[in-house]
């Protein structure tokens, strides 16, 4: 920012003033912890999920460091909560957040013309109870945890533990509705606040993928409240609801918990999908083939995705033919999701492509989420899944998918929108270096996984027989990279922030509307509210059609570039 | 995606000019800036009240689910438990409910008429009703304490013969089920109060009455769920201990 | 419910008192009904009297059957979703006798 200066004595005072930013207006604690500006409160959820997915990070390696080798180094209790916890913290105080509260909130009403989100003092109560839901996980991971895992099976949950189950569940059910007013506010905002001219088919798909996030935050999380609850109830005045003893039932709980956590992985995963457009579209500079395809692909994925639940009870004692009905839908649900791959390689086809960091992690979100959504189809084959559920081989499955893909989404969203949101470059080089760091250190975790879940080694165990050490090793040599890979961007985006190169409004010449205000914004986004004339990603001519009686494209490629 | 940001002539309404109608569409002014115009910000807030009742919806969604699943497997037990419900009771704060929502329904057909005093009238019995419901609760609910009933260790099995421990599980939900309909109801009286507040002091007027709309609309939703909840609850025995 | 800016739409009074009168009756009959033993068939006539009542107070007394096809969408979208939590959790535990 440039400060204050003056010319010397005798010459007209020049005052250059810094210009008036979202950042700069008002300083102060009271200012940020108090703001209703959309902006401010991504920020302030940016830092609170960075803060939770370092406790989750360290969660991980202590297990990870346990299971380098095949004895026990903790005492079984201590394992247990290890896994709990980092289940419970990376899921609910990291995934499901991360790119709706930082990403989201701050580029949705910018995205669509607007001011600010529709209920901007909700927006601050939504992060208000994203913090107590985490003082409540923070006061039980210091007290001793929970070794429930994150899926607080019944009756273990409610009748046998003695860890501290009650408060956690708390913690969880106030954490919910800080999502369920996140995506409350987005579902107002994208109907009601969209700009003159701003047709849904002239929508970014990252608002789309928002859209669709929050119908299923909305629909979703308030079952995973109730059931959560009747937990808590259970074990605070023993009212015995899921008590086999008087009757109660294991099942019906996990039908209740899976009925929001299925889609509570699309919730992690959507966003991350609508990052991945953006950041495709502005890096091969064309147009996300097949728009439509996608859009209704994310919507099928919202509306797919609440009708799979029982994939995750074939092995409960649920009916074999619940069962195959599951089975049958949880293989349809993977046809969205490959439509948009498919749709982004042939974006990729005849792009301009440009390999920066945010594209590093775009490609690298493809590949991975595919091999993540490919073993999802394996898990969904009741008879495979028999074999390897409970197995490290849904563990490499889930991590493919939310640290593959979701985590890598996050991140190039995060360099992405990085100079818009701060005015500042990050620095090339040692992200990109970080970036690949990332891809080798995850899938040297992770890989191995597939091969331990396949030659049976369960989830959940800290000891293990011996032939699986190497593996093992593998896995965690591979987490020590990953972790490397995570410590080196949290260096050098804090570094950017004072030091890092003065960004313009529009870096990277991309089309969408956050890059049409400056870099970082004003506190109300826009001078006045813009109209809107052009679709989504107007980066050249519309793609050539091919096929009989077409020109074909051929060597015309460098007719069709076209400056603009 | 090419922008013509509006010129200087269209500007939206510089902040604190709330009642300049010098807003973009021409229509009256928000008093919420971040919208264009009274009629988006209306229109947004009564989404966001259908959203949250959506949301309310599953949350209680999930307790009938529980208990379909439990009254499909103990159909004796949860016949025989119900019949221990006070189903006069809940007969009468169905009925209570049921006004209730007329008042309400009236106060905002009041302040769409201009009509201050009935419309404060109306506010105020709606909140009444919705007190005496939750009175008639409180008795039910020490009716059960002192009947042992109370789903938990001091719970009353012998009461129920063979199924006395999935008596013990229709008592939970009816708990669960009514304690949660409760809560709401008290927050519904919270939000009467202040209904009211703002009524008195005029805040309501057939151009701008959406905040009374919405409460409006979640007062109604909260009789709604005990539409559902006082068959599926108290008349489930009804034929056993009625005729 | 404001359909036009700065014009409330105004529901004439019979149309509230008619509803409450019907919720009255069916308050009334729903218990008159359930004193009867009808076997299988007291659960879907209490269920039907119940969805009858809840429609004219969502239709009327929230004014939906004035509202727009958007508010119309999400209050069928709320109660398709508890159908199919409550349907398909039940179609498991009914069908696993089937075999």
């Amino acid at each position: 920012m440039s400060t204050s200066s003056l010319m010397p004595a005798g010459a007209a005072p020049v005052i250059a003033t810094e210009r008036e930013t979202y950042l700069n207006n008002g300083y102060g604690w009271k200012s940020w912890l108090f703001t209703i500006d959309h902006k401010r409160i991504a920020i302030l959820y940016l830092v609170s999920i960075s803060f939770f997915f370092a406790i989750g990070g360290a969660f991980a390696t202590l297990m990870r460091l346990e299971l380098a080798t095949p004895t026990a180094d903790f005492q079984s209790d201590t394992y247990n909560k290890l896994f709990t916890m980092h289940g419970l913290v990376m899921i609910f105080f990291f995934l499901v957040p991360s790119i709706p509260a930082v990403l989201g909130n701050f580029l949705v009403p910018i995205m669509i013309g607007a001011k600010d989100l529709a209920f901007p003092k909700i927006n601050l109560l939504s992060w208000y109870i994203y913090v107590v839901g985490g003082l409540f996980t923070l006061y039980v991971a210091l007290s001793g945890g929970v070794d429930t895992g994150w899926t607080f099976y019944t009756p273990y949950s409610s009748t046998y533990s003695s860890s501290h189950v009650s408060a956690m569940a708390v913690g969880v059910f106030i954490t919910g509705f800080s999502s369920i007013l996140t995506g409350l506010n987005f579902i107002v905002t994208v109907h009601k606040m969209r700009a003159p001219g701003m047709t849904w088919f002239k929508l970014p798909l990252f608002i789309w993928a928002q859209y669709a996030t929050s119908l299923l935050m909305v629909l979703g999380t308030p079952v995973l409240a109730t059931t959560i609850l009747l937990v808590a109830l259970e074990r605070l005045f023993h009212i015995g609801i899921f008590d086999p003893s008087i009757g109660g039932d294991p099942v019906l709980f996990q039908h209740l918990f899976w009925f929001y956590s299925h889609p509570a992985v699309y919730i992690m995963i959507l966003p991350g999908m609508g990052v991945i457009n953006e950041i495709i579209a502005c890096f091969t500079k064309k147009r996300i083939f097949g728009y439509s395809f996608v859009a209704f692909s994310t919507l099928a994925i919202a509306l797919l995705g609440f009708l799979v639940w029982g994939h995750h009870l074939f092995i409960s004692g649920q009916s074999p033919y619940a069962g195959i009905v599951f089975s049958f839908i949880s293989m349809l649900v993977a046809v969205p999701s490959a439509v948009k791959v498919f749709n982004w390689t042939a974006t990729l086809y005849k792009g301009t492509i440009e390999i920066t960091t945010p594209m590093l992690y775009a490609l690298g979100f493809i590949g991975l989420f595919t091999i993540g959504g490919l073993t999802g189809i394996f898990l969904a084959i009741i008879s495979v899944d028999i074999h390897l559920t409970d197995t490290y081989f849904v563990i490499a499955h889930f991590h493919y998918v939310m640290v593959g893909g979701m985590l890598m989404a996050y991140l190039g969203g995060l360099h992405f929108w990085w100079p818009k949101m701060f005015g500042r470059m990050y620095p090339e080089f040692p992200a990109k270096i970080a970036a690949v760091t990332v891809f080798v250190g995850f899938n040297l975790t992770f890989f191995p996984q597939f091969i331990l879940g396949y030659m049976g080694m369960p989830r959940r165990y800290q000891v293990y027989p011996p032939e699986f050490q190497l593996l093992n090793v593998l896995s965690s040599a591979g987490a020590s990279i990953l972790a490397c890979g995570y410590i080196i961007p949290l260096i050098y985006l804090m570094w950017s922030l004072k030091w890092g190169k003065k960004a313009g409004p529009n870096p990277w010449n991309a089309k969408g509307l956050e890059w049409t205000i400056p870099s970082p914004p004003i506190t109300h986004n826009f001078e006045a509210i813009p109209i809107v004339t052009e679709g989504a990603y107007a980066y050249g001519p519309p793609p050539k059609v091919l096929g009989p009686g077409h020109d074909s494209p051929g060597p015309h490629f460098e007719e069709e570039s076209v400056e603009h | 995606m090419s922008t013509e940001p509006i010129l200087a002539t269209h500007a939206a309404a510089p902040h604190g000019a709330s009642h300049a109608h010098a807003t973009v569409s021409g229509l009256p002014a928000p008093t919420a800036h971040h919208f264009v115009d009274l009629v988006q910000q209306e229109e947004a807030e009564k989404l966001g009240m259908w959203t949250f009742l959506i949301t309310e919806v599953m949350f209680f969604g999930a307790l009938f689910t529980a208990y379909t699943v439990y009254r499909n497997m103990y159909p004796e037990a949860f016949l025989l438990a119900s019949s221990k419900l006070n189903w006069r009771l809940g007969g009468v704060n169905t009925l209570v409910l049921i006004v209730s929502s007329l008042t309400m329904a009236m106060s905002i057909r009041c302040a769409q008429t201009s009509k201050r005093g009935l419309m404060l009238m109306n506010i105020v019995l709606t909140g009444l009703f919705g007190a005496t419901f939750l009175v008639i609760k409180y008795f039910e609910y020490s009716e059960k304490w002192h009947h042992h009933l109370m789903p938990g260790p001091t719970f009353n099995y012998a009461e129920f013969g063979q199924w006395g421990p999935q008596a013990r599980i229709f008592f939970s939900l009816y708990f669960a089920m009514t304690g949660l309909h409760a809560f709401h109801m008290i927050v519904g009286l919270g939000l009467m109060t202040w209904v009211f507040i703002k009524a008195r002091s005029g805040h309501f007027t057939p151009r701008r009455y959406a905040g009374m709309e919405i409460s409006g609309l979640y007062w109604h939703f909260v009789d709604l769920v005990w539409i559902f909840l006082f068959p599926m609850l108290y008349l489930l025995g009804a034929h056993h201990h009625l005729a | 419910m404001s359909t036009h800016p700065g014009q409330p739409h105004v529901l004439p009074l019979h149309i509230y008192w008619g509803v409450f009168f019907a919720l009255v009756v069916g308050t009334i009959g729903t218990v008159w009904v359930a004193t009867f033993d009808l076997g299988p068939w007291n659960t879907p006539i209490a269920l039907t009297i119940a969805v009858t009542k809840g429609l004219l107070v969502i239709l009327f007394f929230m004014h939906v059957k004035y509202s727009t096809k958007l508010t119309w969408l999400f209050v069928a979208a709320g109660f398709v979703w508890f159908l199919i939590m409550v349907c398909i959790t039940m179609a498991d535990f009914v069908s696993r006798s089937w075999l």
